[in-house]
């Protein structure tokens, strides 16, 4: 065994919803094998990959148990005692490799920092090792790549720049805190099989912390699953993937959406609420008098439709354009070409107070359920905000808001509350209702269950198709999650540098995918063979 | 970079030019016409010689040859004449601009020494009294109006103490040379600088304080710690370097504006630069050397403004030079 957490307890500053972030928890990780941590957020996963670094928050406290790592408790390490071991013996890579690394120095120099940390080689020697480490990890034009800052490189290569990093020291234990979350899938698949190699040639111990069972079915050998800091379920891959044995792992798997499309009736209705017609948009950036512009092509002759009550769907990888085409169809950006009406109404032809009428018919729901409501307003302030704008009665908007809120599945006392009052998917259903106050059409959902735990997404999916149902609405859907995709959507576009590269129903793309690139996009899916196998 | 300064510069005479015709239309927006003004200034009000001064000044010509001329003359340096002092303007400010330069060059250096270090301090001891002490500190040299400081100054270090000379750039009449003189504007030199200095360095220390805090809770300064690295080593490193990028932001501003803005300081102890210059100006009528000092004033801080951008692009690789 090369590292054995036993019985390890972290309190919680009182006050907080629970006494202990971590309770009671036992696990071992073995040379060359990957354990992942799997949970919900807030079920202490993070706390205790922290805790092997010594990395707690001031606020959490370290109550019982040990860590034991090359015959010590780390719980009872002094400070000189971490900084030689961080890094060295136990190595850990974050989530967001943007933030994650200083933007003012440059990848070489950073890497090198690990090496004069503690005290070895020479200036010269570290960065000669920096660059080894880089060839190692497949960064591309390894030479350039050392004297890049952060910014210049891509998620990806970020990331494998922050394992380089890790790996430095050859450290016995590798810990990686959701590696892969801020990621692409395409990138996604590659860097979990870099870690999957590097770990297999190394023969570290991985701890990998993940919420997504795709991942885990992809890399784990063994799996710890943690509830509310306790563990709920540990085994091999395979045990706790096929054979389940805690109701809440065979919730949490259940939850997870598959790529098999349910069975969709037909539309009942085929006239279009929106149409798309050849929507183009170059967003040019720099540009002045002594320099040339740089030129972004976001939507490349774009054109689709909505029929009444169809999700569409807009799937792609960051950068693909879909929030662009999302943001032009609501026209909150300028399309430099192209027509979309919604219903009989040209949208690109109006503007003023003609357009400030028709918003009201297309309704936005946000990603990010924290940014997207404003912190200092009452949830019931923030739904009647736009009735109110257009002219709705204040008294007869609250008592709108009231029926819209135990519609999306809340209490109409949270009217009175604020947002941070609300976990994360109760927030998006005020997002949702905040949309649904104006009486939309159509919604347009811009990755809207993309920030949720995997079983609330499961819920509010299901609210989103219910009320679709309810109240007749169309839906464009915008996610780069392929499974989430298949659930919700009739009709599936594709998008890749701007252009719609296919387009069709959800059962027919995901059976017979036509362009190069939805396949490669469904490849890279994680977890594929694990959940055929499970089937 | 090349053209990036070519641009910058091209754009800062458009400024400068903008502000230049401002000014020509700022003095014939003051009541009475500028050579009435002008021959009131040199002591005679007869007709004969207010018309031979629009003659002389083509003030007898069309508004827009008017303002061509005058553009002109700033194009060739020409920033007009001074009747009260009897020279060109140009050679006034020239004349008083080293000491200026020195004054707040020098208050500039130790605010931003002294705020950096006593903000980094602060940060690092957050929570504890040298922190208390040095943010109190801080708000009560930030509150306290210059002047007042500069007269308890000399109260307390010339008059009290008489260990600093209380106003002027030298000893008058002493003629050191070498050595001695270095040392003798040096001296006089302390009480003005730290007086200005104390006021910036309380804004550079809260706010390299406030950065520092919020840098240390970004993910990379995690990452160095997963490193082994010392928390020395971070707070230099990582966390200092990033926390001064909006130092560097509100320093560059402040610079530009020093120039002109040490009037108070610079009047209180006599200091002979442009700041006095300019109140004299303001009091004795003199327009023409009223509005050559803001010109030059205007085109220092525009100077200081592209030297800003160009020290923050060195220091923040994220912003990148057109190439």
């Amino acid at each position: 065994m090369t590292v054995v957490v036993k019985n390890l307890k972290l309190a919680l500053p009182p006050g907080g919803d629970r006494a202990y972030a971590v309770d009671d928890v036992s696990f071992e990780l073995t040379a060359g094998k990957i354990l992942c941590m799997v949970g919900e957020s807030g079920s202490g996963k993070s706390m205790c990959a922290h805790a092997l670094m010594g990395l707690l928050p001031d606020t959490v406290m370290a109550e019982s148990g040990e860590i034991l790592f090359e015959g010590k408790n780390l719980l009872a390490l002094g400070p000189a005692e971490w900084l030689a071991l961080r890094g060295r013996g136990i190595a850990m890579v974050f989530q967001e490799p943007m933030t994650a690394l200083n933007p003012l120095m440059r990848i070489g120099e950073q890497i090198a920092e690990m090496f004069e940390a503690h005290d070895r080689l020479t200036p010269k020697e570290r960065q000669q090792k920096a660059l080894a480490l880089i060839r190692e990890v497949g960064l591309p034009d390894p030479e350039r790549a050392v004297r890049a800052y952060p910014h210049q490189l891509s998620g990806g290569q970020r990331q494998r720049a922050m394992i380089a990093m890790a790996l430095a020291l050859e450290p016995a234990v590798l810990v990686a805190d959701e590696p892969t979350t801020a990621l692409d899938v395409t990138t996604q698949a590659q860097i979990l099989k870099l870690i999957r190699d590097l770990q297999r040639r190394r023969k570290m111990a991985v701890m990998f912390i993940t919420h997504d069972f795709g991942v885990v079915a992809e890399i784990a050998d063994r799996v710890v699953v943690l509830q509310h800091g306790k563990v709920v379920e540990q085994g091999t891959a395979d045990d706790v993937l096929r054979r389940a044995q805690h109701p809440y792992t065979r919730a949490l798997l259940a939850a997870v959406p598959t790529l098999q499309p349910p069975q969709r009736a037909p539309l009942p209705d085929r006239s279009k609420a929106v149409e798309v017609i050849g929507l183009g948009k170059t967003y040019v950036s720099g540009g002045g008098w002594f320099r040339s512009e740089r030129r972004v092509q976001a939507a490349k002759d774009v054109s689709f439709n909505i029929f009444r009550g169809e999700t569409l769907g807009l799937v792609g990888e960051s950068g693909s354009g879909k929030s662009s085409v999302a943001r032009l169809v609501m026209r909150l950006i300028e399309p430099d070409a192209g027509t979309i009406r919604i219903g009989d109404v040209d949208l690109t032809r109006i503007g003023g107070k003609a357009l400030r009428e028709q918003r009201r018919r297309i309704q936005m729901v946000f990603q990010d359920p924290f940014a997207s409501l404003n912190p200092r307003r009452k949830v019931g302030n923030i739904i009647i905000d736009g009735p109110i704008a257009h002219g709705v009665d204040p008294a007869a908007a609250r008592k709108r808001a009231g029926e819209l809120l135990s519609l999306v599945g809340l209490n109409t006392s949270a009217m009175e509350r604020f947002p941070h009052e609300f976990s994360g998917g109760q927030r998006q259903r005020i997002g949702i209702a905040r949309a649904l106050a104006l009486d939309p059409e159509i919604l347009v959902a811009d990755e809207a269950v993309s920030a949720l735990d995997v079983s609330v997404q499961a819920q509010v999916l299901e609210l989103l198709e219910d009320l679709k149902a309810r109240l007749g609405l169309s839906m464009l859907f915008i996610t780069h999650d392929l499974r989430v995709a298949a659930q919700i959507c009739d009709r599936i576009a594709v998008m890749q540098h701007g252009a719609i590269v296919e387009l069709k129903s959800a059962s027919l793309l995901f059976a017979a995918p036509e362009h190069a690139y939805t396949r490669e996009l469904l490849s890279a899916v994680p977890g594929q063979t694990a959940s055929s196998k499970a089937a | 970079m090349i053209s990036f300064i070519a641009q910058r510069i091209a754009k800062a005479i458009i400024v400068l030019l903008a502000l230049v015709v401002m000014n020509f239309f700022l003095i014939r927006m003051a009541p009475g016409d500028p050579a009435v003004v002008m021959a009131g200034e040199a002591g005679a009000g007869d007709q004969l010689f207010i018309a031979q001064l629009r003659e002389k000044f083509g003030l007898n010509q069309p508004l827009p040859v008017q303002l061509f001329l005058y553009v002109k003359g700033i194009v060739s340096l020409d920033l007009g004449f001074s009747f009260r002092q009897q020279m060109p303007v140009a050679k006034l400010i020239l004349d008083r601009l080293p000491a200026t330069l020195l004054l707040t060059g020098t208050a500039f250096a130790i605010s931003l020494a002294f705020g950096i270090l006593f903000g980094a301090l602060a940060a690092r001891f957050a929570g504890t009294w040298a922190d208390t002490a040095i943010t109190v500190a801080a708000l009560i040299f930030y509150a306290t109006p210059l002047f007042w400081v500069a007269l308890m100054a000399i109260l307390l270090f010339s008059v009290t103490m008489d260990w600093l000379p209380s106003f002027g750039y030298e000893t008058v009449g002493a003629g050191y040379t070498g050595l001695a003189h270095v040392l003798d504007v040096a001296a006089h030199l302390i009480l003005p600088a730290t007086t200005i200095g104390l006021f910036f360095m309380a804004t550079y220390a809260r706010m390299t304080r406030a950065s520092m805090l919020e840098v240390n809770r970004l993910d990379f300064v995690k990452t160095a710690r997963a490193k082994g690295l010392s928390d020395a080593v971070i707070q230099r490193r990582h966390v200092l370097r990033n926390a001064l990028l909006p130092v560097v932001t509100l320093a560059g501003l402040q610079a530009g504006t020093l120039v002109g803005g040490a009037v108070l300081t610079e009047t209180v102890f006599a200091w002979p630069g442009i700041g006095r210059l300019m109140y004299e100006a303001l009091l004795q009528r003199d327009y023409n050397l009223l509005l050559g000092v803001f010109v030059v004033c205007s085109a220092m801080v525009l100077a200081f403004n592209l030297i800003t951008d160009l020290v923050y692009r060195s220091v923040d690789p994220r912003i990148e030079f057109a190439s």
